[in-house]
């Protein structure tokens, strides 16, 4: 195919700019004063500050995982500065007073943040680097009963949920990355939505690496109590820089029964350039507990950012009858890699979960699918359905897939379809021939191929998927 | 409107088309026979742009181009059409979709507004109701699933929406009942006119009992060894092509 290949390859990544603000950032390194640093500014109680402390002794204990089919230098934790925010009010009660800087970055992100120029009926909450700078539609939600700020906010206002539901699903010593999260997180997103409540609007969160040589550590907690719902997506993006960063965020959920959550990502973290230089380093620990009857979580991502991706969101089925789900679509391409999946841990009766992923790989992309399914000796007639697909386009790129299961109840149904294809030549001529460009080509069919995953999206970000996989494709027809 | 002259085309070093020459003026309905591997799909292919055929020697003009010299996308914004012999399935990909993307690429090339969703939908079913296809199956994904003969009406259909200035089908034909033949080549026949033309590419006379053409080529071994009107393919269902 004779595409400008040159010309494509170096398409820009659209969200690579940086905001000129003054910043107040951390000297690099990871010890005790800063951790200390981090949890007075943010005027945390003192059972915090030893949450943190207690985080961080099991931290320096652990080894960095290595069991991931990814392959990246070393990362020197004391190389990284473990908090940066804008210098501005740290907590502005309108738009006004927030630095014009600030706002204008999310305008060029297609996030206004005054309320009338949103999407409607989407709520969200913007952090930037380490901080929480606005939340739009509180008032709104708060008639309802609904809680959405910062969890810094959180803390503050909230202590007993807080205190009662950080870390009861992913706790402080779970893994590397969850123990250095727990010691250093900085902000991120918290969500109560009381019982019988069904979310008024769409809550999302927009997380935004700004400053130089910072990780990005946020937390984000989310309480579905009994009979509620709520639907919430997060959206990410980064400057384009020749050094990696770090992200190692936290999302923990919790449905009560009857509550049903669902969780959609759209991470287009900025993925190095062609040579593999820079890009951001996501490290991330999902994990949501259906520990009511009949709940339900569910995950949909669209991965397409990222240097590295090491991500499973992942459900606890402990209620009774409850329901786990994940549809992923990742994809990678230049020299990004990406170990994603899932884990779906079946401890409750007439659980039930399902699977769908879909790979791409293009360029000199790597593509992991890493996948568990366990059921636990009490879940009888507990389901599963894993259908795991991976699409190859090009010959440098390369599809894996690592699927788990442990079956310890002998009433469980368990279902695996996975299939690896490559975009076929014969249906790009069959488009071309009909008039599409080779690149409408490839977005056209690569799209067809994530149909299942984009409709378990909102609307209106199914769109925004779309196109972000069809920009994520430029250049890779070659 | 076509002149291929001469054409030498190889795949893997292998030389398929040996000298082809054939001339199509417009309005003009040519049918290719000829055995099983003489090249005919290959030529069909060819002239759509498929890049795993190498042109080693000769040329092809359509309407004053060179048209070896133009991708694939950019002949079929030029009005050629092929109706393929094996449909290719695009699971998740709506028929509809695929189709209004085609149209409007195609309006593009020619500086025309796109057609709106409403527009494009009222077109098509017009267009679908002439040739007794299920609205549904503008919904499914493009060919999935389909049967034989929904495939090769889908071409068909995808055809008369796009309304080329040269259509190539290929073997359309094949595998369809007696009915589905008929739609087949109401659907042709009801877009003949002055400015387009037709190379139909078949192994049976039957289907030039409905499709009329005006000329009739013979293919053997890469080169078409003899050319008449539409009585040369009876003479061929009588006598098959061992006499070539």
């Amino acid at each position: 195919m004779s595409v400008d290949l040159e010309k494509l390859a170096q398409e820009e990544y659209k969200y690579g700019f940086v905001t000129d603000v003054e910043q107040e950032i951390a000297p690099k390194g990871l010890n005790e004063d800063v951790i200390r640093m981090i949890s007075s500014k943010k005027n945390e109680p003192e059972w915090l500050l030893e949450w943190r402390l207690d985080a961080y002794e099991r931290w320096k204990k652990m080894k960095e995982p290595r069991w991931a089919f990814l392959r990246y230098p070393k990362i020197d934790f004391n190389d990284i500065s473990y908090y940066a925010a804008p210098k501005s009010n740290p907590r502005p009660k309108s738009l006004d007073e927030i630095d014009p800087e600030i706002k204008e970055t999310y305008d060029k992100l297609g996030i206004p943040l005054e309320e009338q120029k949103m999407l409607a009926g989407v709520a969200v909450d913007a952090v930037f680097d380490s901080v929480s700078v606005f939340t739009t539609f509180k008032e709104k939600l708060a008639e309802e009963g609904v809680i959405f700020c910062s969890i810094s906010e959180a803390v503050e206002e909230h202590p007993d949920l807080v205190r009662k539901y950080l870390g009861s699903v992913v706790p402080r010593g779970d893994n590397f990355y969850a123990a250095l999260n727990s010691a250093v997180f900085t902000d991120g997103s918290f969500v109560y939505v009381p019982k019988g409540v069904r979310c008024p609007m769409e809550l999302s969160t927009y997380f935004r690496i700004n400053a130089e040589n910072t990780g990005q550590f946020e937390r984000t907690l989310i309480i579905a109590d009994e009979g509620s719902y709520v639907s919430y997506l997060e959206g990410c993006t980064a400057p384009q820089r020749d050094e990696s960063q770090l992200h190692a965020a936290v999302v923990e959920l919790v449905a009560h029964n009857d509550a049903t959550i669902k969780y959609s990502t759209i991470q287009n973290w900025y993925p190095g350039d062609k040579q593999g230089k820079g890009g951001i380093y996501n490290f991330v620990t999902k994990r949501g507990r259906c520990v009511g009857r009949s709940s339900r979580i569910s995950w949909t991502q669209v991965e397409t950012g990222s240097a590295i991706t090491w991500k499973y969101p992942s459900c606890v089925l402990e209620g009774d009858n409850s329901v786990g789900e994940f549809y992923s679509v990742a994809l990678t391409n230049r020299r990004q890699q990406a170990d994603t999946g899932t884990k779906m841990i079946h401890v409750g009766k007439n659980t039930s979960s399902t699977i769908i992923s879909k790979g791409i790989s293009a360029g000199e992309g790597q593509n992991i699918y890493r996948g568990l399914v366990e059921i636990g000796k009490n879940a009888e007639k507990a389901r599963n359905y894993t259908q795991c697909d991976s699409m190859l386009i090009g010959d440098c790129c390369g599809a894996h897939t690592f699927p788990y299961i442990e079956v310890r109840n002998s009433t469980a149904h368990m279902e695996h379809e996975a299939s690896t294809s490559k975009i076929g030549e014969d249906q790009m001529f069959y488009c071309r021939q009909r008039g599409l460009s080779a690149e409408d080509a490839v977005s056209l069919i690569v799209n067809g191929f994530c149909k299942e995953v984009f409709k378990e999206l909102p609307f209106e970000f199914a769109v925004e998927a779309e196109k972000l996989l069809s920009v994520s494709l430029e250049g890779s027809v070659g | 409107m076509l002149e291929v002259k001469n054409l030498h085309v190889q795949v893997d070093d292998k030389e398929i088309l040996k000298g082809m020459n054939i001339t199509v003026a417009p309005g003009e309905v040519h049918s290719i026979m000829g055995p099983n591997g003489s090249g005919k799909s290959t030529l069909a292919q060819v002239l759509a742009g498929k890049e795993t055929y190498e042109v080693t020697e000769g040329e092809v003009t359509f309407q004053g181009k060179d048209l070896l010299d133009l991708e694939p996308e950019e002949r079929a914004c030029e009005g050629i059409f092929l109706a393929f012999q094996y449909p290719v399935e695009i699971p998740g990909v709506a028929n509809t979709y695929l189709l209004r993307e085609a149209l409007n690429a195609k309006r593009e090339y020619r500086d025309e507004k796109p057609l709106k969703h409403i527009e494009f939908a009222k077109l098509a079913r017009e267009k679908m109701k002439a040739l007794g296809i299920d609205e549904d199956l503008l919904k499914r994904s493009v060919n999935a699933g389909f049967s034989g003969g929904e495939k090769k009406r889908n071409e068909i259909f995808q055809m008369q929406i796009l309304e080329p200035t040269l259509a190539v089908l290929d073997e359309t034909d094949s595998g369809l009942d007696i009915d589905a033949l008929k739609i087949v080549a109401n659907g042709v026949n009801s877009m003949k006119d002055s400015g387009r033309s037709f190379i139909v590419i078949t192994h049976y006379q039957r289907l030039l009992n409905y499709i009329v053409p005006d000329f009739v080529h013979v293919m053997v071994d890469g080169k078409i060894v003899r050319s008449g009107g539409k009585e040369l393919a009876y003479e061929l269902e009588e006598k098959g092509y061992a006499g070539f």
